[in-house]
């Protein structure tokens, strides 16, 4: 039977607030299932043209499938949700590119003609679940020396990172964090983060975190508008004595959810539904374990081959800022400055918060208001790190790209 | 200390055990810019499995959070206002608990009073006020969110209503003004009256946006999240609420006179609840709020200080904690399994108990019956009984399916019942038969059956007594129509071991009904207590009261049907042999009628005729009536009757048939529909007088269904 690869697009995509998990957080008293419950939601309400019954699949991804985010979350979130009965879906596990993962996954299918449009997203509520909860890691690992211990801590991944680039230092790092804060402040202001933003009624019975009763969520819990390199030159390095990675100049431990519909580009013509940006290529590559953060690195270099593109092709990047030494490895690596203007022009996860499988979507999201904002870009990407040593990338183009005009 | 705080401190006082409701305010920005706002959430701090509620702690609480919000409105701190619940819950309304403590007509005022004061700030304060009715809603709940300028519904809320009514008392806290004022007086009338005086109906939220009490409806999943994003929405003026205008005319009075005749037609004046309610809806027409709500404060008080009120309460107490935990039933860890059911016969009422098996425990149920064409005949009953549910889609068709194949009948009981845990005998009711019956249970029964008999005269213990284990026989009395009578009398024999007895009351839960454990005494509990009465009315038609006369006598009591009409139900025949089966037991008490017996014997389902849409004695059954020329009136009849009944009562409790004057009120009201305000019937005769002239006691300690001393 023949057959032909079909374009996929990102047709639109929606997040909550991201919130800072523990007890005080927003979040706090808020199930994980119905984060990502009322973002799909809204991001149905926002799109009717898409109907329900023709959503092929939901693929949700989330890190610790246990509790309230287990239960084959993408069909359980599904009939929360109120789709049809007939939608199925399933759950996606790739760390902290389960978003991204559950998008390429879905789209993977999308062009061998399987699906024709599909929800994909992700969610983690780590104040629920703290990173590394219920693991019990082989313990060959360790005595076949398969990974260095410290691949199991993010935060020593990191440090790791900085020994492989002796040339990024603390200061670097805290002035590159201090940059994403500036810029995220600088986003809120102009109306950039709200627009793809889902209020989420939270409640509150503990005193301690604030008024009680139920409230409306409506920003970002984590944002520190108005940081200053003084302001993070003390905090602690604790994973390492004298190290260099601080709560300051990494993304903090958060809760949140993300929702994006994938489809054919036919079908979303067809139905009427919004195209914002259509996918070139994506790849992911592993690394040393110990030194997590330089996946993304491999990873685009296999997506710009895959594409037949250069870096230089790329006009708009977003990098997810799990460490701040991480993105400036990518920057370092490909000859870029630490302040270029192409990157991360909203800010990034060091501001806005990184609940781990939800994030690839909100690159993506914020990828295709930039794309819109800015037609004479042909090409972005969307890049991060995963743990266990991996990259994800995403090669996406613009189609409001006039320059062939 | 406002007036207002110091009504309700003073009110706490005498309620000290109040489970308290806070009212927490948080303050957000909405979306659209729409400003700052103050979400007021009612919250008892406990699960849903206990629902908020109103006692004068909490209003005090609320008042408080009022006082904020009142102060952050008139400074221009915030643009709005609302007001939610906890999960699932938004506020089922005022605690009874706290009003059955009421002992004087004051302090009864000032709970009115109290509730009003509280609600009506939230009509005034300098910005809008939405409620957003998030899970059950009744009574003061439903009304605190009438003071509001705007109302959002969630789709999933399972129960709203103003259940006040049903208990005995108004919707007193703006319900009874506010309701016809917003939705017209027909609708509120369909609320307030028809709703609670039919079983207390609840309204589901689709209803409740129907009916126009809410503006905006969605769905449970983000119901809070929307209806903040709807209150924006209105506050920057995107959304305009448009209701539709009130009929102030004449449908006004129609309306008022429709819940009158359903008013009537339900407890005929008995009951003074309704009757207010109407009066005050009556007066809101001409939309002087205050006026109403000093009426309600008024109706409040009177009612809770009087009898109908008490006994409504502890009637709804009966049949929702009583009648849930059956007094003197055994350790219910010692009910055994039941995975198979059989019904011996296939006659309509066994095949009623088929069906209600199959479909409580769903389990094999085989019915036996004495040939093969009753036995096709009830399994073919219950077949389209299921299909009939299919049918309006209260099961599906797996269901269906499932059902259909668990009911089976055969000729031979030992193939049918060799692996039941449960043998119900429906047979003819004469004592040899069902003996025989049982008889053969046994022998092909396993050892640990239980073998039931649904007899409604007979004695468990004589047919138990032929047995080889006549401890594993129980009575098991079920009320016609079975699927709608709550009521099951739970017979013990002499015999019966706590084992059948455990395992007895566990398939009555199973089966959703109510049920009492009676002793095994003539006629157990409701028809002895029935036929007394009835009896009573018998004997004095008999020695010469007309018809109509002793009919009206008992009116007043507002008993769901008159004692005629009842007998014309159950049939004259049963009723006859009842009799019969208790003036064998008791001949001085229970006569046997010769007018009934002539009745029967000429075939005569009734009393009376409809030819004219009325009920009107029938000429054939009037010419056959031999009455004496002793006639009394309304006054001395209702005496009579009263006094039998407060005698029988008496005996049975003396006799220990059931273990408090409870469970006889308990069984009047879910076997014989009698009525919350009679609170069944012992807290009307100790009310009436009528305990201590014929016993020299009453039934109940006061305060337990009356205003306590």
């Amino acid at each position: 039977m023949p057959r032909t690869v079909r374009d996929v697009v990102f047709v639109d995509g929606v997040r909550t607030p991201f919130g800072k998990a523990g007890p005080k957080g927003i979040y706090h008293e808020t199930r994980a299932d119905d984060l990502v419950v009322k973002a799909i939601r809204e991001l149905l309400r926002r799109n009717p043209g898409l109907d329900p019954k023709k959503i092929d699949e939901v693929a949700i991804a989330a890190t610790t499938q246990i509790g309230d985010q287990g239960l084959t979350l993408g069909r359980t979130a599904g009939i929360l949700a109120g789709l049809p009965q007939s939608v199925p879906g399933y759950s996606i596990d790739r760390m902290c590119a389960g978003a991204l993962t559950a998008v390429t996954t879905t789209a993977g299918s999308i062009a061998f003609g399987a699906y024709d449009a599909v929800i994909a997203g992700g969610v983690e509520h780590m104040g629920r679940h703290p990173m590394g909860e219920g693991v019990d890691p082989n313990p060959r690992f360790v005595s076949e020396k398969l990974v260095d211990e410290s691949a199991l801590f993010m935060g020593m991944t990191a440090e790791n990172l900085h020994d492989r680039y002796p040339s990024i230092t603390k200061q670097r790092a805290d002035e590159y964090a201090v940059r994403s804060q500036e810029k995220a402040a600088k986003a809120y202001a102009d109306g950039k983060i709200q627009a793809d933003l889902v209020p989420i009624s939270v409640r509150r019975t503990n005193p301690e975190g604030g008024e009680t009763g139920w409230g409306l969520v409506t920003a970002d819990e984590p944002m520190r508008p108005g940081t200053t390199l003084e302001n993070l030159a003390n905090l602690k390095t604790p994973f390492r004595v004298h190290g260099r990675v601080t709560a300051g100049n990494a993304a903090g431990l958060n809760d949140g959810a993300t929702a994006s519909i994938i489809a054919s580009e036919d079908f979303a013509r067809e139905n009427g539904l919004p195209v914002k940006m259509r996918l070139v290529s994506y790849a992911f590559a592993g690394v040393e374990p110990e030194v997590m953060g330089y996946g993304p690195i491999p990873a685009t270099e296999k997506a710009l081959a895959k594409a037949g593109l250069s870096i230089s092709d790329i006009g708009l990047f977003e990098i997810n800022e799990a460490f701040a030494v991480q993105v400036l490895a990518f920057l370092e690596h490909y000859g870029i400055a630490d302040d270029d203007a192409r990157v991360n022009q909203y800010g990034g996860a060091i501001a806005f918060g990184h609940p781990l499988a939800s994030s690839g979507v909100r690159l993506m999201t914020q990828l295709a208001r930039q794309f819109e904002e800015q037609p004479h870009v042909r090409y972005g990407l969307t890049t991060m790190c995963v743990g266990f040593g991996m990259g994800a990338t995403v090669i996406w183009e613009n189609p409001h790209f006039e320059g062939d005009k | 200390m406002s007036t207002t705080a110091e009504l309700l401190k003073q009110a706490s006082d005498l309620f000290p055990d109040e489970v308290v409701t806070s009212a927490h305010v948080r303050h957000f920005d909405l979306p659209f810019g729409a400003g700052r706002f103050a979400l007021i959430t009612l919250d008892n701090g406990l699960d849903h499995t206990k629902p908020t509620t109103f006692g004068p702690a909490s209003l005090a609480n609320l008042n408080t959070a009022v006082d904020q919000v009142e102060k952050e409105a008139a400074e221009g701190a915030i643009v709005g206002v609302g007001i939610t619940g906890k999960p699932f819950i938004f506020a089922v309304g005022a605690d009874l608990k706290g009003v059955e403590l009421l002992k004087e007509h004051e302090h009864a005022l000032a709970i009115g009073k109290g509730g009003h004061e509280v609600f009506k700030r939230l009509s005034k304060l300098a910005v809008p006020t939405f409620a957003y009715y998030n899970g059950a809603a009744m009574g003061g709940g439903v009304e605190v969110g009438l003071h509001c300028s705007y109302r959002t519904v969630s789709k999933a809320i399972p129960a709203f209503s103003l259940p006040e009514v049903f208990l005995g008392l108004v919707p007193g806290w703006g319900g009874c003004t506010l309701l016809p004022n917003l939705i017209g007086a027909d609708k509120a009338v369909s609320v307030i009256i028809e709703n609670s005086l039919n079983q207390n109906k609840q309204l589901k939220g689709q209803q409740v946006f129907d009916l126009g009490i809410a503006d905006a409806i969605f769905e449970g999943a983000d119901f809070l999240e929307q209806s903040l994003n709807w209150t924006a929405r209105v506050l920057t003026g995107d959304i305009t609420v448009e209701r539709p205008v009130i009929d102030r005319g004449e449908a006004w009075d129609q309306a008022v006179a429709k819940g009158r005749f359903i008013a009537d037609g339900k407890v005929h004046g008995a009951a003074p609840a309704a009757y207010r309610a109407l009066d005050i809806i009556a007066a809101a027409k001409d939309e002087d709020l205050q006026k109403g709500f000093d009426a309600e404060d008024q109706a409040l008080a009177d009612l809770i200080m009087g009898g109908e009120l008490r006994a409504g309460i502890y009637a709804f107490n009966l049949v929702q904690k009583r009648g849930k935990r059956p007094a003197g039933a055994p350790d219910k860890n010692l009910a055994r399994p039941v995975t198979k059911v059989g019904v011996v016969g296939a006659g309509l009422m066994a095949s009623q108990l088929a069906l209600l098996f199959l479909r409580r425990l769903e389990v094999p149920v085989v019915l036996t019956d004495i040939d093969q064409e009753r036995v096709d005949k009830g399994v073919g009953y219950v077949h389209a009984e299921i299909d009939k549910l299919l049918g309006k889609g209260r099961i599906n068709q797996d269901k269906a399916n499932r059902l259909k194949a668990l009911v089976t009948g055969v000729l031979d009981k030992a193939e049918g019942f060799a692996d039941a845990d449960f043998v119900i005998e429906a047979v003819f009711e004469e004592i040899g038969v069902k003996q025989q019956v049982f008889a053969e249970v046994e022998a092909v029964a396993p050892a640990h059956a239980i073998l039931a008999t649904n007899t409604s005269s007979l004695s468990v213990t004589e047919m138990a007594s032929k047995l080889k284990h006549p401890e594993r026989v129980v009575g098991f009395h079920f009320f016609n129509p079975v699927a709608i009578l709550p009521l099951l009398e739970i017979v013990r024999g002499e015999q019966t071991d706590d084992a059948s007895l455990a395992t007895a009351f566990a398939v009555a839960k199973k089966l959703k009904k109510t049920a009492v454990l009676v002793k095994d005494a003539p006629a157990f509990v409701v028809n002895r207590i029935l036929t007394r009465f009835m009896g009573e009315i018998q004997n004095v038609i008999d020695e010469g009261t007309p018809v109509e006369v002793a009919e009206k006598a008992v009116e007043p009591l507002g008993l769901p049907m008159s004692p005629l009409v009842l007998l014309e139900l159950v049939g004259p025949a049963i009723g006859l042999h009842v009799s019969e089966t208790l003036h064998g037991a008791f001949p001085d008490r229970f006569k046997v009628s010769p007018n009934l017996k002539a009745v029967v014997e000429a075939g005569k389902r009734g009393f009376y005729v409809y030819d004219s849409g009325k009920p009107e004695l029938d000429p054939e059954v009037a010419a056959l009536l031999k009455q004496g020329d002793a006639v009394l009136t309304e006054e001395q009849v209702r005496a009579r009757v009263l006094d039998a009944v407060a005698q029988e009562i008496g005996l049975m409790l003396d006799e220990g048939v059931v273990a408090e004057a409870q469970d006889i009120d308990l069984c009047l009201i879910t076997g014989a529909g009698w009525p919350f305000h009679l609170g069944g019937i012992t807290p009307y005769l100790d009310r009436e007088g009528v305990s201590e002239r014929v016993n020299g006691k009453k039934f109940l300690a006061p305060g337990v269904a009356s205003v306590p001393a």
